[in-house]
């Protein structure tokens, strides 16, 4: 079994919910985001997603995009965020840890090569916010000889139908978009979550993760109790852009700073 | 990667999932997944409906003003010693620019589909001007995405949009420029896609875009072709068009690509010099990689991180370039290559001396083309240029550079 899959059965266990906060690596500077990830963890995270940067991310508000100019800034590579999964994995051997970005960097590195390295780096899953399962084929094929998830977006457009088919490509989780919009917008309506999840659980067994829109504990609490998984973005990204680059922070420190992670946790649990 | 095949006379793309060969297709974000099918299915209805086209053909021959006339610029064929050299007035249209030609089809495809508002992104604000005149036209909301470089740039455009009673949205991410304008559409669509139609300025973004605009500007070459065989009896020889992000180019070559003796040519920005890095010559210089919805030619570094492109015309300014042309190339079918700001320049003042015709600087591209190739070529060799809009909204930045003020 994945460690996705076997996080999220423990998980169900013990009646709790996933919490998956994301951050862009390389945001203020890679170091820090090798101790953010140890912070999450010790806050409270279960699954952390992993973003790799590019120059043009056209599903991301403004937060995320001023974290992905603040990673460009430092030359974040890919290759770079590979190695800091392998450096996690080194003292954590259980959080999936699953990356999250756009195409052309994978394109750039080629498809066998990256599948190659992420897998050797430890990671649990992938996500290419602007590749849809249409378009999926040649990687998906050879992401399915690993030992990778690949999980899929289901958006509030998204059919019945074509929420099937997504759900029959995905494994791990599926990941769905909680309203009409970027990252970090403000419009998040608990409702329509509601019942768009309830039309699209019928279509698989597999978790359903939201985000999109979370921004603090009550709206955690509030997802929590009717999805699988809260991913939570650009609140955290804001606390992490007021962090400086090539500052030595410790995981004590920035486990402080971060406490809204902490916050949504209990929020989660209770 | 498969090995490109050549031609052989058949033509056709793309494939029903938008690919020209591996090239186009669909990279999005899922919230815009079903308004592509949506867009597709209706074209798909539309395009099969005479009367969808009757409409158009109206719009253009009494709005626009099509045909627009073929041109034999004999003067300058004179001067330059060689090839017959015939310009596509694109420039005499409503708007000044080949960019009208899309815009009323895609406002037919809005009108059809109940949307109330329109957005647009824009570099040489060209695309702009023809979203806002249609708008106007319908009685839509628009919202133009403009990088603020381009705005500086193009300040008469701006103003134009703003008279026609567009939003012009600044841009000030990334490089400020077109590709950024693009990423803040496709932004703004994820979020009112219930109410929006996106109308795209070229052949580029996610499938059905890159096939209708194509469909919608390729009036430019059947006229052509029509009119060239008029005037001269004959088809022409080559065909020349700058590239950005490949519609004005398209239209011209679309029609003619199956007519082997023609040869065609697509020119890019080569800005300061292919040689310094600095320009916008994906075609020339790139290799596959995905933006904008689609796979297509691409400027990045080695990490696939889009780079900055630098050109003096705003409209060519952008690190892609529409799919359909990253096939023609593998194809072999088109070549294309790059001239600089400088060659452009020059031909910018040729022409407007030479014929009393002010070019676009991003078609003065395709005219720097013709004033080094054309003397090469004997006096019975027929190249028709587009002419692809025209220069008044440079005034400015020619005037720059000759440290005039307007
Ligand atoms: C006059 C003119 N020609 C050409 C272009 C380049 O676009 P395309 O390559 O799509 O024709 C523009 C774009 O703004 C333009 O205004």
């Amino acid at each position: 079994m994945s460690r996705i899959s076997s996080c999220f059965q423990q998980l169900e266990a013990s009646g709790r919910k996933a919490l998956i906060p994301y951050l862009t690596a390389g945001d203020p500077d890679i170091a820090t985001t090798l101790s953010l990830m140890h912070a999450l963890v010790a806050n409270g995270a279960d699954i952390i997603e992993l973003g790799f940067p590019f120059t043009d991310p056209t599903s991301d508000g403004p937060v995320i995009q001023r974290a992905v100019e603040r990673a460009l800034a430092n030359n974040t590579s890919l290759k770079d965020v590979l190695d800091t999964v392998s450096r996690f994995r080194k003292e954590n051997a259980d959080t999936p840890v699953v990356l999250m970005g756009y195409l052309n960097p994978v394109e750039c590195m080629g498809y066998q090569a990256f599948v190659d390295a992420a897998e050797e780096a430890g990671v649990d899953g992938i996500l290419i916010v602007d590749m849809p399962p249409e378009e999926s084929h040649d990687l998906k094929q050879i992401v399915d000889k690993s030992h990778i998830d690949m999980i899929f977006l289901i958006a509030p457009t998204t059919s019945d139908e074509r929420a099937a088919q997504i759900c029959a490509q995905s494994s791990g989780y599926v990941y769905y978009v909680s309203l009409k919009g970027v990252t970090g917008a403000g419009h998040l309506d608990i409702e329509s979550v509601k019942s768009n999840l309830a039309r699209f659980r019928s279509q698989t067994e597999l978790p359903v993760g939201v985000g999109f829109g979370i921004k603090n504990a009550e709206s955690a609490a509030l997802i929590a109790d009717i999805a699988d998984a809260v991913v939570v973005g650009s609140a955290l990204i804001n606390k992490i852009e007021e962090l400086q680059a090539g500052t030595p922070y410790s995981i004590e420190d920035l486990q402080q700073h971060i406490s809204l992670i902490n916050d949504m946790r209990k929020a989660m649990d209770c | 990667m498969s090995a490109p095949k050549p031609l052989e006379g058949k033509y056709s793309g793309p494939d029903e999932h938008g690919h020209f060969g591996q090239f186009g297709g669909i990279f999005v974000g899922e919230t815009l997944m079903p308004a592509l099918e949506q867009l597709n299915r209706k074209y798909a209805e539309l395009k099969a409906d005479p009367e969808f086209w009757a409409e158009f053909d109206y719009d253009l021959a009494h709005y626009v003003g099509r045909p627009s006339p073929l041109y034999f610029a004999e003067r300058m064929s004179d001067a330059l010693g060689g090839a017959r050299i015939y310009l596509k007035r694109e420039d005499l249209n409503h708007t000044g620019a080949h960019k009208v030609n899309n815009t009323i089809g895609q406002a037919l495809l809005a009108k059809a589909m109940g949307k109330t508002r329109i957005i647009a992104e824009t570099g040489a604000g060209q695309h702009g001007v023809a979203s806002a005149t249609v708008a106007a036209r319908l009685g839509l909301e628009c919202h133009v995405y403009m990088g603020v470089d381009d705005i500086k740039r193009q300040a008469p455009n701006v103003y134009r949009m703003k008279m026609l009673g567009a939003n012009v949205v600044g841009v000030d991410s990334g490089s400020c420029t077109l590709k950024d304008a693009m990423n803040e559409a496709l932004r703004d669509w994820a979020t009112n896609v219930d109410n929006t139609y996106y109308i795209i300025g070229t052949v580029a973004g996610p499938h059905p875009y890159p096939m209708l605009v194509r469909d919608f500007q390729s009036v430019i070459g059947r006229e052509a072709r029509e009119q060239c065989l008029e005037m001269t009896g004959r088809l022409p020889d080559t065909l020349v068009a700058c590239v950005g992000g490949g519609s004005n180019a398209i239209g011209l070559f679309h029609p003619f690509i199956p007519d082997e003796s023609v040869a065609i040519v697509g020119v890019e920005a080569g800005g300061h010099g292919l040689e310094t890095g600095e320009h916008a010559a994906p075609l020339c210089t790139g290799q596959p990689g995905v933006l904008h919805g689609n796979r297509t030619y691409l400027m990045n570094d080695e990490n696939g991180q889009i780079l900055d492109t630098h050109s003096i015309s705003a409209g060519l300014d952008y690190p892609g370039v529409g799919p359909e042309h990253a096939w023609l190339k593998d194809l072999r079918r088109a070549t294309y290559t790059a001239v600089t700001d400088d060659e452009t320049l020059e031909a910018f003042r040729y022409l407007t001396r030479m014929e009393g015709i002010i070019p676009a600087l991003e078609t003065s591209h395709a005219i720097a083309w013709v004033m080094k190739e054309a003397p090469k070529l004997p006096s019975d060799h027929i190249i028709i240029v587009n002419l692809s809009g025209r220069g008044d909204k440079d005034m400015n930045t020619v005037a720059d550079i000759e440290g005039l003020e307007v």
